[in-house]
């Protein structure tokens, strides 16, 4: 099934996230990835989360999350008209033999070595899975320690805001 | 809003003046979304225990249902001193949940319980997920233990937001005093608008405890909540357009009606398209049964001439149903050669079983008269569609298969008559709550309803033991009106200790146990399916059984007045001495055959078409011409 990414404008209240992932849950939709944090409005957080649905599933799940009543506006971003980014942290075991190449690996892929010992380094990422998963493919050989990577973030080209539109329709 | 600019007020709110039998009015009325008379209140010093009284005061609550505890009992002293709000001490809470929804569904009002924490709130779990289920607007009050001790497991504690999240429209956890008046007020706005609900509010002790200032009406902010009332135009239009071009259509028409008030707008749609009327087992009563459109209930034990018109339509106006799947049957091969108007208040139920033509979100309410004068104004062009040939279809089916029963062979009343009989003897103005299985589709099949709330029943969930509290709360929203709890022999031992609530509060309410001695619905199953192999269904209460226990000693020892009926000659003069007592409970044991089974039947996992009138017996099919 075809993923799809939608980011839900929710009151910043105790519960909301459990809420939402438990709409997931009951009405097993499944998720692929979901990130929280808060927005250029206070009380207003923002959630992307990454579905695998499409068609009348897809619009159940948007209905469904519409029906939430902490739930203030979803809308979907597609890939061609959003950035949409993942992060991850990654640490590898690296001494003094093997550190330069895993670093020259990071540096091809445009992500920093953040921390060094004398035998690993954390190498942070940021990209789309595709540039991830090639950056984790070279890393492998050199023996991956940890790896912890957050939702996907994503946010629509140009300039209008998602924000700004759907607190206007709430106040007009 | 936190950016500054004020929120909208939502635009629809219900008024809450409205006297207890008086006719039941729109939801989407009035101005203010809180509810009540909107009485100005200047701040005033009060606990948090007096805010709640006085805000289930002010937004026009009459009756209550409920059981104290530990961390409720702040509420319970307030409650005390107020003159307005009538309490009644249920025996478990569970009963308070039911009855508040038997309330909510014979008046339109939002029915109130209230409980404990702990396990007062979780034997609330099964009336709000029931109200959830059949959509019954209610606000749930619980007590939750001291803001400092949560997540301590402290004595007592649950988490009954977390424990009631995926079966409430909404939820609220109260910490501070303060916010009681605003998040009440919310929980009626949101519980009675848009598609019903149950609200829970959960509010810890130590709010209660607190002092706060009082002024009413609060302001409700709820940025996330908007309800879509009128119908879009265009759809209406296109609608209107598929009705005069069709020659097979029917009304499917489902609980939201009911919920909607919109009989009436129905009525005079129907009589307009001139199209068979089928009326969901939610939905009873939203079109006269006596009406010459009325074709019958559709669904696994449906009429014959319900489910085929269904079946063979070319078009299906969906009026507030939801493509159950006991309407349905196997999903693809429902209605197959139909297309689907389907207006709904609540867009989730649009196209999440059955994909929509021609969706509509909006209160039938206001859905129905728009699609009339669409419709009016079509066939003014168009001419009225011409249904004469699928009348006689229809018509054929009705008078061949009408919904009956055979004569039982064990020499007991066969219950259906019993049913037929009540329904008959006290007439289409009482209110009539089942309990769930044999008995409730007896009671949906062979009692005739002309109006709408009229008929209680736990339609989604299908909880059993909810028909003696459910008719409790209905007899205290309605008063004036005869309520008939029908319920099964083990229905009515899962809670009848409302009894008890009932005597001493003077509700007296009239209990039909249609007692053929077993978990009827399940031994019928174990009958067709499962070899007649009777695995603990049989429960010793019925005739030449232990009798355990003995209902009417049962009912004696509540101080109701028990009868027993164990003939078909005593049937009427039976029903007759309950309906003249009208001073205390009547429990009638109805002594029946347990080998009577529902008919029809549509077995699980089949189309509609494979209908058996009778075991192994589908009607003879007209051939399609």
């Amino acid at each position: 099934m075809a993923r799809h990414t939608l980011s839900v404008l929710v009151e910043d209240v105790p519960g909301v996230l459990t809420r939402v992932a438990g709409l997931f849950a009951r009405r097993a939709f499944n998720i692929n990835s979901l990130a929280v944090g808060p927005t250029e409005v206070s009380g207003i957080s923002r959630i992307t989360v990454v579905v695998d649905a499409e068609g009348d599933l897809l619009e159940q799940v948007t209905k469904q999350l519409n029906k939430l009543i902490n739930v203030i506006k979803i809308v979907e971003l597609m890939p061609e008209a959003s950035v949409q980014r993942d992060h991850i942290l990654v640490k590898v075991r690296a001494d003094a033999a093997t550190r330069l190449q895993v670093t020259q690996a990071a540096d091809l892929f445009r992500a920093s070595v953040v921390d060094v010992s004398t035998d690993s380094v954390i190498i942070e990422a940021t990209g789309n899975a595709d540039k991830l998963n090639a950056l984790l493919a070279v890393l492998e050989p050199f023996g991956i320690r940890e790896i912890v990577q957050a939702g996907t973030l994503a946010v629509g080209r140009g300039s209008k805001s998602m924000s700004d539109r759907a607190l206007r329709s709430v106040s007009a | 809003m936190s950016n500054g600019t004020p929120a909208g007020t939502p635009p629809v709110a219900k008024p809450a003046n409205r006297s207890k039998d008086a006719t039941v009015s729109s939801v989407v009325e009035a101005s203010s979304p809180v509810q009540g008379p909107n009485n100005i209140i200047a701040p005033t010093e009060m606990l948090g225990s007096q805010a709640i009284v006085r805000s289930l005061e002010e937004l026009g609550v009459k009756d209550v249902f409920g059981l104290p505890g530990g961390a409720i009992m702040p509420t319970y002293d307030s409650l005390m001193d107020s003159t307005k709000i009538n309490h009644i001490l249920v025996r478990h809470e569970q009963g308070s949940g039911h009855a508040a929804q038997g309330y909510a569904m014979v008046t339109g009002e939002v029915g109130v319980c209230i409980a404990t924490s702990g396990p007062g709130a979780t034997n609330l779990v099964t009336s709000i997920a029931d109200a959830h289920m059949d959509s019954v607007p209610m606000v749930a009050i619980t007590g939750q233990v001291h803001s400092a001790f949560i997540g301590s497991d402290a004595f007592q504690e649950a988490d009954i937001v977390g424990i009631t999240m995926p079966i409430t429209k909404h939820s609220f956890l109260v910490t501070k005093a303060e916010d009681i008046p605003r998040m009440l007020a919310s929980a009626f706005y949101i519980a009675s608008t848009g598609r019903p609900g149950p609200v829970l509010v959960d509010i810890t002790k130590d709010a209660q405890q607190s002092k706060m200032m009082f002024s009413w009406p609060p302001k409700i902010d709820l940025p996330g909540y908007k309800t879509v009332v009128r119908g879009h135009n265009k759809q209406v239009r296109e609608a209107a357009k598929l009705i005069a071009a069709s020659s097979k259509p029917v009304f499917y028409v489902g609980g939201g009606v009911i919920k909607g008030h919109a009989s009436a707008e129905l009525k005079a749609f129907a009589e307009l398209v001139g199209a068979p009327v089928v009326t969901t087992l939610q939905a009873r009563g939203a079109f006269p049964d006596s009406h010459d459109l009325h074709v019958g209930m559709p669904g696994m034990h449906g009429s014959v001439s319900a489910v085929t018109a269904l079946q063979q339509a070319d078009l299906l106006i969906t009026l507030g149903a939801r493509f159950d799947d006991r309407v349905t049957g196997v999903l693809h091969t429902f209605a197959p050669n139909a297309k689907v108007i389907h207006a709904d208040i609540d867009p989730a139920e649009i196209s999440k079983n059955r994909t929509a033509d021609i969706p509509i979100v909006g209160s039938v309410k206001e859905i129905i008269p728009e699609l009339t004068e669409a419709c009016r104004a079509r066939f003014e062009e168009d001419g009225t569609p011409d249904l004469t040939d699928w009348w006689s279809t229809i018509r054929r089916l009705r008078e061949t298969y009408p919904i009956g029963f055979t004569p039982t062979q064990d020499g007991l009343s066969a219950p259906q008559n019993v049913i037929q009989r009540i329904g008959e003897l006290t007439g289409p103005e009482a209110v009539y709550v089942a309990g769930v299985g044999q008995h409730q589709m007896w009671a949906a099949q062979f009692i005739k309803y002309e109006r709408p709330h009229a008929w209680l029943n736990s339609g989604g969930l299908g909880t059993m033991g909810y028909s003696v509290p459910a008719a409790m709360g209905a007899k205290v929203g309605n008063p004036d009106r005869v309520v008939w709890a029908i319920d099964g022999d083990g229905c009515f031992q899962m809670t009848n200790q409302e009894l008890a609530t009932c005597v001493i509060n003077n509700i007296p309410i009239k209990v039909a146990i249609i007692n053929n001695s077993s978990l009827g619905m399940v031994r019928q199953w174990q009958t067709l399916f499962y070899d007649s192999r009777y695995s603990n269904t049989d429960l010793n209460t019925g005739h030449g059984t232990a009798r355990v226990p003995d209902f009417v000693k049962l009912a004696d020892a509540y101080g109701c007045v028990g009868l027993r009926c164990e003939r078909d000659e005593d049937i009427d003069d039976t029903i007759k001495a309950a309906l003249a007592i009208n001073d205390r409970p009547v429990i009638i044991d109805f002594v029946v055959s347990r080998d009577s089974m529902v008919w029809p039947m549509v077995p699980t996992g089949v189309s509609n078409d494979q209908i058996q009138i009778a075991r192994g017996m589908t009607p003879e099919w007209e051939e399609e011409d």
